[in-house]
Parts: C-alpha cells; structure tokens; sequence
C-alpha cells in the first residue's frame, strides 16, 4: 500500500483559505496546526485573532478562538490564561494589530510575563483595509498613506518591536523567522514549536514574528515578493533568535 | 445571612462581588474609585481561584475581562467616567459577543477630565448603548449601602442569566458613604449553570467560536434582530423602581442615586409642612421603569425629574410620559451636590406655580 505522506493536519478545518495567492497567512496557518498536533496541545488550546487579513483565522484553525477588539489580542489572551492557566493560549496578530494599535497591550503582557504565546506577522503592510502604511512599512516603501514612499521625517523609522519586547523582564523567548522559502518554513516551525513548548512549561511569554509576503498590496508576484523578502526586508529585519531564556527545550 | 458591617460603598461593592463569585477582576487607577479596585487586590489573592490584574489601561482592563469572560468566569471592572469612555470599545464587543460582566462606573465631574466630585453625567452613555453599534445593557443605580451590596449580586446574576454586560451606575458620594450592610451568604460556583458556549479547549466537542466579525450582512441583521429580542425580553422582566410617599401624592420627584437620596430629604421635609409631594426613584435605568411612571400619571400631572446633571434621564421621563403629564427639570451639574433644602425650595417653588395650592 502506498504511504501517506502528505495529509490536511488535523487542526486545520476543511475551508477554502480566502487568502490571497502566495499570502504567508496560509503556510503560517498550516505550521500552527502542525504544530499543535505534534505537540498533542490542539484540544486544550485557545486561539486569539486579530483584526485584519487573518481575522478569519477562526475558519481554519479548528481549535477555540476568541475574537479580540483590533489590538487588543494580549489581554485578551491575558484575561483567558490566567482563569484557565493549563490551557494553552496564543494570539494570531499583524504588524498594524499588534505593533501600532495594540503596542501598550503587547508591551504590557510580555512585561508581566504572561505566559502565553504570540504569534506576529510581520508583512509591513495594512492588508485587508487596503495597503495603507503599518508601523512596518520600510523607508522608502510605497503604501497608499506613502504614495511617494516612507519618509523618515514624515513617517517615522519602522519599528521593531520584537526588539522592544526583548528588553521587558517577563519575555523568555523571541525570535524572528520568515516564510518565503522552504528552509525559512521549516525554520518558523521549529520556533513555533520552541514557543508553544516554552508555554507549556510555564516558562513566560513567548512570540515569534513571522517577516511574511504580501503580494497583493506589495503589488508583485509571488515569486517576486519572496525575492523582495529576502533582498530588501531581511536586511531591516534580519532573522535571528532575538531572546532566548528558554535553551533547548 | 451574615452580621450587619459598617462599610464603604466602594468595599461594599468589591465584597458583593467577591460573593456574587467574581474570580477576575481587571482595572486602572482613577479617582474616586480607587477604593474598590485596592479592595478587589486583597480579596482575590486571598481567593485560591482569584485574579487581579493592575492594568495598563482601562482599555486593556476591559479587554482582559472579554477573555476571563469567553473562559467562563464571573467577571468584574470598574472605573469612574474618563475611564468608563475607554472601556466602551470592549463594552460593545461584550455585547455583540454576548458575555456576561459587570462594570461598575463611580462617576465623576465631566466632561472630559472633569473634576472628582460625584455627578450624573454619563447617564447618555450608560443607558444608551455607549459604544459602536445597535446595543444596550443593563444599567443598575444603587442608593444605599444594602442596595450595593443587593444590586452588585443581581448584576452578576442578569449579565449571566441574559449574557450581557451589565453596568452598576453610582457615584463618588455612593463609593465613600459608610452605612451598615448585611451582605448574602458567598455563592456557591458549582451550583451555577455550565456555559455551554465558553472557550476551554476542544477536548472531546467541535471547536466553538467567539465572534463579533459578520461580514455577511444577513448574518449581522439576524445578530441584531436577536440582541434586540433579548434587549425586549429585558425589558420586560427586570424594570423596577422604588416609590416613597407617592400614594396620595400631587407632585412626584423621578431621581435615581445619589440625587434620590437628596430628594428623598426634600420630600419628607415637604410632607412635614403639608405638601403631598412623592419620589419615585428608578433601580434600573436600562431598562427604564416607565410603566410605574406612566401608571402613576393617571392621579399625578406634574413630575419633576431631579438630576446631578443638565437633564439626561428627563429624556426618559418624557418618553415614558407620552405628554400625559407636565415634566419639570432640576439639574446641578459638574460635580455639585445640591442640600435637601435646596431640592425642597425647588420643589416648592413648582408645586405652587402649577396650582397645586401652598402650605396647607
Ligand atoms: S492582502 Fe496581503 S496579507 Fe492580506 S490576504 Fe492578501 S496577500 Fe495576504
């Protein structure tokens, strides 16, 4: 009989994915589910969206989701763990989600060391209203809010909050992955998984931010946003384990 | 039932809630509340299953209450009017998420920062729907020690028994006046009904959702349709109000809280030199008690609604009245605590322009 090698994990739900061609939001989703399979954590396991392209997240991932308030996802996720502190909790948030309208939240929860895991996607783009400028945008970067590209004096740096979350007290493990190539998928799984595990042991807060393509409002090709990822995006956000207290676990 | 206490009304609050079973509490420093939120750091850690949280805002106190709440628990926040703006986001999600929590408003001297002292300007704002969208809640205004203690445990029973958030309305005055309380007996958590819609993990059940996004405008419309239904349901079964002295009366004061107390003063003041005067003070104000007022206006043609305020639940008088009576207002507004002398010159003053005869 032939081996099975490939199959729907099993805490994906059969939905057409509405995301865009060759939007991350589909590999990051597949790698959450695979993950909490692996880990055997998917029925204990409450799940967090945010405003914006994966506010649908709750039509993929068959486990319980909570929708929180634009931002909002850490206290949220805050409120859910501490009543139900063996239960596995994860936020699911954008760039504009979480590292603009939701930053006092985020700060606030990893600073308390709330020991949940986020899970942030960082395509330096508003995606569902439009392509407007995120907190991510790069210098020179066109959006529909930067017509003429980011402007430092105008618009600010980008920012790195994965960096600012690094220095709070109650964070134990960061890291910054990317999607855009088959290596970098199997990478952001392993620290998918390395936060999940962090959690489990109630070890702190956990978050991996996820540099992911957006073709759509980048206007490119799929294959065009992979290169423009590994060309021009890395070199602002470079991948790196940004906080380990954690070791091997 | 427990031994008569001399309390705060801010303790008062915190102990009923504690309870009521409220095992999370979320909230953010501001004055004139702050007593309740300290009580609320003793009590819950002295509760196995209690949680406080100091917050970093009102906006995440209220947040962090959605996600205690989608996990099952009896939850609680509180804050006093500028703070009470910031919880409106998560108000409204409460609401179309259908959640049960309570949140208490002390409210204060506004708009804007206002001052500290106690007013009645967020009547709008509580009774309206005070967020985004198509919503009401409960809105409950205790008078007295007992009360706050007797209405902080019916919050948490309606916000459980219609899935809502249900908001307790008092004031700066309500929070520091001492008055002896015999609260109930603590309740007993494993006697309350499982919620079957709650968050807890998956084990052994579909997955459950819950969600405020319906991009589907059928979907949204049916949402609507539904919270209205239960909003009607409301309506009906919880109104209530309080009627003193109004028997026989001529001319009858509508005031909830802090100014009902002022006017109970004025009106057994009144009654002392003959004047047939009455107060009818709404418990609820969403829902509002208006068929007692409306039954009322068959022996009473004058009504006057008594705020600490420039007039917001007159509104609510006069629609409850549907012109069948004369509607009288008297607000002090900013802060001001008006005597029960002054209430009783006021009403005076009206019941003898409209003919009710002087001193009899
Ligand atoms: S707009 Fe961008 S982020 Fe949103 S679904 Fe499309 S590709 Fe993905």
């Amino acid at each position: 009989m032939a081996k099975k090698i490939f199959e729907r994990p099993r805490y994906l739900k059969e939905n057409v994915y509405h995301y865009c061609p060759g939007c991350g939001h589909s590999i990051i989703h597949r790698l959450v589910a695979e993950v909490l399979d692996e880990l055997a954590i998917g029925e204990r396991t409450i799940g967090v969206p945010p405003a914006g392209c994966a506010v649908l997240a709750y039509n993929y991932l068959d486990v319980d989701m909570g929708e929180a308030p634009h931002g909002r996802g850490a206290a949220v996720a805050t409120g859910i763990k501490r009543m139900l502190p063996d239960r596995i909790v994860f936020t699911y948030q954008g760039d504009g989600d979480i590292a603009a309208i939701g930053t006092a939240e985020t700060i606030h929860a990893a600073n308390r060391g709330e020991n949940v895991t986020v899970i942030f996607v960082n395509n330096g783009v508003y995606g569902m209203t439009g392509g407007q400028m995120a907190p991510t945008t790069l210098l020179g970067q066109s959006s529909t809010t930067t017509p003429g590209g980011r402007d430092r004096s105008r618009d600010g740096m980008p920012i790195d909050l994965s960096q600012m979350l690094a220095v709070t007290g109650g964070s134990v493990y960061i890291e910054r992955t990317a999607v855009h190539s088959p290596k970098h998928v199997r990478r952001t799984k392993k620290a998918l998984a390395k936060a999940f595990k962090t959690q489990m042991q109630g070890l702190g807060f956990s978050l991996v931010e996820v540099v992911s393509q957006c073709p759509t409002n980048w206007k490119m090709t799929p294959a065009d946003a992979c290169r423009w990822i590994e060309e021009t995006i890395l070199s602002f956000y470079p991948l790196k384990v940004i906080k380990d207290e954690v070791g091997d676990i | 039932m427990t031994e008569k206490q001399l309390m705060r009304g801010s303790h008062v609050i915190g102990e009923a809630a504690v309870r009521a079973g409220c095992r999370f509490y979320a909230g953010y420093p501001i004055t004139p509340q702050n007593e309740l939120t300290e009580y609320m750091a003793g009590a819950m850690s002295r509760i196995e299953d209690g949680v406080f949280i100091q917050a970093e805002s009102e906006l995440a106190a209220v947040n962090m209450v959605i996600g205690a709440a989608m996990a099952g628990a009896r939850t609680m926040t509180s804050s006093s009017s500028p703070g009470v703006s910031l919880k409106q986001e998560g108000i409204s999600y409460l609401a179309a998420q259908e959640l049960p929590a309570v949140i208490v408003n002390t409210m204060r001297g506004g708009p804007g920062l206002g001052n500290i002292a106690p007013s009645q300007g967020d009547y709008f704002q509580a009774t309206r729907g005070g967020g985004h969208g198509d919503y009401r809640h409960i809105v409950l205004a205790p008078a007295s020690g007992q009360e706050l203690a007797d209405l902080t445990r019916t919050a948490f029973e309606y916000a459980d028994r219609y899935r809502t958030p249900v908001m307790i309305l008092g004031d700066g005055m309500m929070g520091q006046m001492m008055e002896p309380v015999t609260f109930p007996e603590p309740l007993d958590l494993t006697g309350l009904p499982d919620k079957p819609w709650k968050l807890d993990g998956a084990k052994g059940r579909p997955s459950r959702v819950i969600l405020s996004l319906l991009l589907n405008t059928a979907l949204e419309e049916e949402l609507n349709w539904k919270l209205f239904r239960k909003y009607e349901t409301i309506a009906q079964e919880i109104p209530a109000a309080e009627t003193f002295m109004t028997e026989d009366a001529r001319m009858v004061v509508i005031a909830y809280g802090t100014a009902a107390r002022i006017a109970k003063g004025a009106v057994k003041a009144l009654r002392e030199k003959g004047l047939r005067v009455g107060l009818l003070r709404p418990v609820t104000l969403w829902p509002f008690p208006d068929r007692v007022i409306r039954d009322m206006s068959r022996s009473v043609a004058d009504f006057l609604a008594f705020e600490m305020s420039t007039g917001q639940m007159v509104e609510d008088v006069r629609l409850a009245l549907e012109g069948r009576a004369r509607v009288h207002f008297y607000g002090r507004p900013g802060g001001i605590v008006p005597t029960p002398d002054e209430i009783a010159g006021v009403l005076h003053t009206r019941y003898e322009r409209s003919g009710l005869g002087g001193l009899s």
